[in-house]
């Protein structure tokens, strides 16, 4: 028997106004190639980077948000490489000193079942540029022949990014999924991110090993890893993520039961989407070594001081969404499930409770209101809240069970329908007892004009033998 | 401390810079002594003293989130030896992305 063991890393753009370390615009989606740039961002000589704070109260926020301590002191620091998407020679990131860490977070399956995900640490960086690998036909002034070369783009350099690790404490893919869908939920609700996937918002890399269960060399909690480790980099789409983790796990058993452990080494992945495999990026040997030393060109962080209080950010922090599914259960005796479904984001939830407080005027109870809105799967963006509580309102009132009532209707669309009241007498048969039997089809008729007259709430079996009664006899 | 030719290499790999065979020889005796230069700072002794990572003495230092003005495309593509549609051009890069 085998268990995975997997260790997330997730990268989180933040949807400030402006770049991390200067004034140009954050916006860089869909905009023209090279448009917000300037010295700082292009990495030009002497160029010197300033902080957002608005950027760093947001990273706080999430570190909070992830039940992480943040740090006394932090510090950013440089993490050097070449690459064409970098143009300093080194990101500014944070290595030693991170803004939050050690927290934890819960996640939860779809029976509802529970597990706890350490947190490693919270910490801001910045993005990198985007390269193009298409760029027209390739052919550049210079040269007539088709040459291989990539374009970029420094609109994303610099925009603010946050990295949020993990300890290695998921066992399947699903749990990454439950994990993904928790973080961005969180993310909206802070308002620090979109973290849409598809736009590159939120980015996931995965650490995948494979343990064999009862070997104690290789104990998650004693902190024994397995002595190898793949990471899956560079996937670019949430299911791509998803189907390498599980592609990269079947592999990984299927060596060590092949006693192929030595072929099991510390490499980066990369998914190949045609043939569904993964595939070597870069192996040990070749491995960054990134030589990280504290930036020079930016002050330090005492995260407890004058300027920059932990409580202000904690105060200015918005009701998360198991706060709030927990105090609609507490407050407005809301079902767990219901309660759930309603706090998915936070839009939702204040309509919800505007939709809480209208219907109290008009004497609806909360509960109501919620298992009316999950069930009828109401679009509470979209449906105006007093037309909802109307809704119900009529509906509430219930089935017409009164016979007197129902009397009147009934002789109302007999006298409607003299033709076909016609029709069915003749088609009465005469059974055994006193009552007879019509054409169904016709009867049926007849009923669904009583439930219409009224709005379908008439007790349609009570109709039927009121029908019986006033014309089979 | 003398460098060896396997950490040259190493060293120039990772800065990305081509050395000759002689250049490397020449950096090797060159960064050597440099190392030896900063070497006598391990005779200071240094107990006791915090360590320090910025000289400006500042703390939380930050600016509000604004947006200024940027550099024309023009003018930020002004001094790339390649471009192409408004983007930089460089050599193929197939690794990632
Ligand atoms: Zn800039």
């Amino acid at each position: 028997m085998y268990k995975p063991v997997i260790g997330l890393e997730v990268h989180v753009e933040l949807n400030t106004k402006s770049k991390m370390f200067c004034n140009c615009s954050a916006d860089y989606f869909g905009k023209k190639p090279n448009t917000h740039t300037c010295p700082v961002c292009l990495g030009l000589p002497g160029a010197l980077p300033f902080i957002n704070k608005q950027a760093i109260e947001g990273c706080l926020k999430i570190g909070l948000a992830l039940n992480c301590t943040p740090a006394e002191e932090s510090l950013f620091e440089r993490k050097n490489y070449f690459y064409p998407d970098l143009a300093k020679g080194f990101q500014t990131s944070q290595y030693r000193w991170p803004l939050s860490v050690k927290g934890w977070i819960d996640i939860e399956d779809k029976s509802g079942e529970k597990k706890r995900i350490r947190i490693n640490r919270a910490h801001q960086e910045e993005d990198t540029a985007k390269l193009m690998h298409q760029l027209g036909n390739s052919k550049t002034q210079e040269t007539s022949n088709n040459e291989n070369i990539t374009g970029i783009d420094f609109n994303r350099s610099g925009v603010p990014l946050v990295e949020i690790v993990t300890e290695p404490d998921f066992t399947d893919s699903s749990q990454i999924r439950d994990y993904a869908k928790k973080l961005q939920q969180i993310f909206r609700y802070l308002g620090v991110s979109n973290a849409d996937m598809e736009r590159g918002d939120m980015r996931l890399e995965a650490n995948v090993s494979v343990r064999e269960v009862g070997n104690e060399k290789w104990d998650v909690r004693t902190g024994k890893l397995p002595p190898y480790r793949v990471e899956l980099k560079n996937i670019n789409s949430f299911r791509f993520m998803v189907a390498a983790v599980e592609y990269e796990i079947k592999r990984q058993i299927e060596l060590l039961e092949a006693g192929r452990d030595d072929e099991l080494r510390q490499e980066t992945r990369g998914w190949d989407e045609n043939k569904k495999i993964t595939y070597v990026q870069r192996s040990k040997e070749e491995a960054h070594d990134y030589r990280y030393f504290p930036e020079p060109d930016l002050p330090e962080f005492r995260v407890q001081s004058s300027e920059f209080r932990i409580d202000d950010i904690k105060k200015g922090m918005p009701e998360l969404p198991w706060m709030k599914a927990e105090r609609f259960v507490k407050e407005l005796g809301l079902k767990i499930s219901d309660a759930k479904i309603l706090t998915e984001e936070t839009e939702l939830a204040d309509i919800f409770e505007k939709l809480v407080k209208i219907g109290r005027e008009k004497e609806i109870e909360p509960k109501v209101l919620a298992n009316y809105v999950v069930n009828q799967k109401i679009d509470l963006l979209n449906k105006d809240p007093n037309q909802i509580i109307d809704d119900i309102k009529s509906k509430s009132v219930g089935i017409i069970s009164d016979e007197e009532e129902l009397d009147k209707v009934c002789r109302e669309v007999i006298d409607e329908n003299g033709g076909l009241v016609q029709f069915y007498k003749r088609s009465l048969i005469p059974s055994g007892d006193e009552i007879k039997k019509g054409n169904p089809n016709m009867l049926n008729v007849l009923i669904g004009g009583v439930m219409r007259k009224t709005q379908g709430k008439a007790n349609a079996g009570l109709v039927r033998k009121i029908l019986e009664k006033l014309l089979n006899g | 401390m003398k460098l060896t030719k396997d950490q040259v290499k190493k060293v120039a790999k990772l800065a990305n810079l081509p050395l000759s065979e002689a250049e490397e020889e020449e950096s090797a005796e060159q960064l050597s002594k440099i190392l030896d230069y900063i070497d006598q700072l391990e005779k200071v002794d240094t107990r006791g003293v915090e360590p320090t990572y910025n000289v400006t003495g500042n703390e939380n230092v930050m600016r509000e989130d604004e947006i200024g003005e940027s550099l024309s495309a023009e003018d930020a593509l002004k001094n790339a030896s390649k471009t192409k549609d408004g983007f930089f051009v460089t050599k193929g890069v197939f690794e990632s992305e």
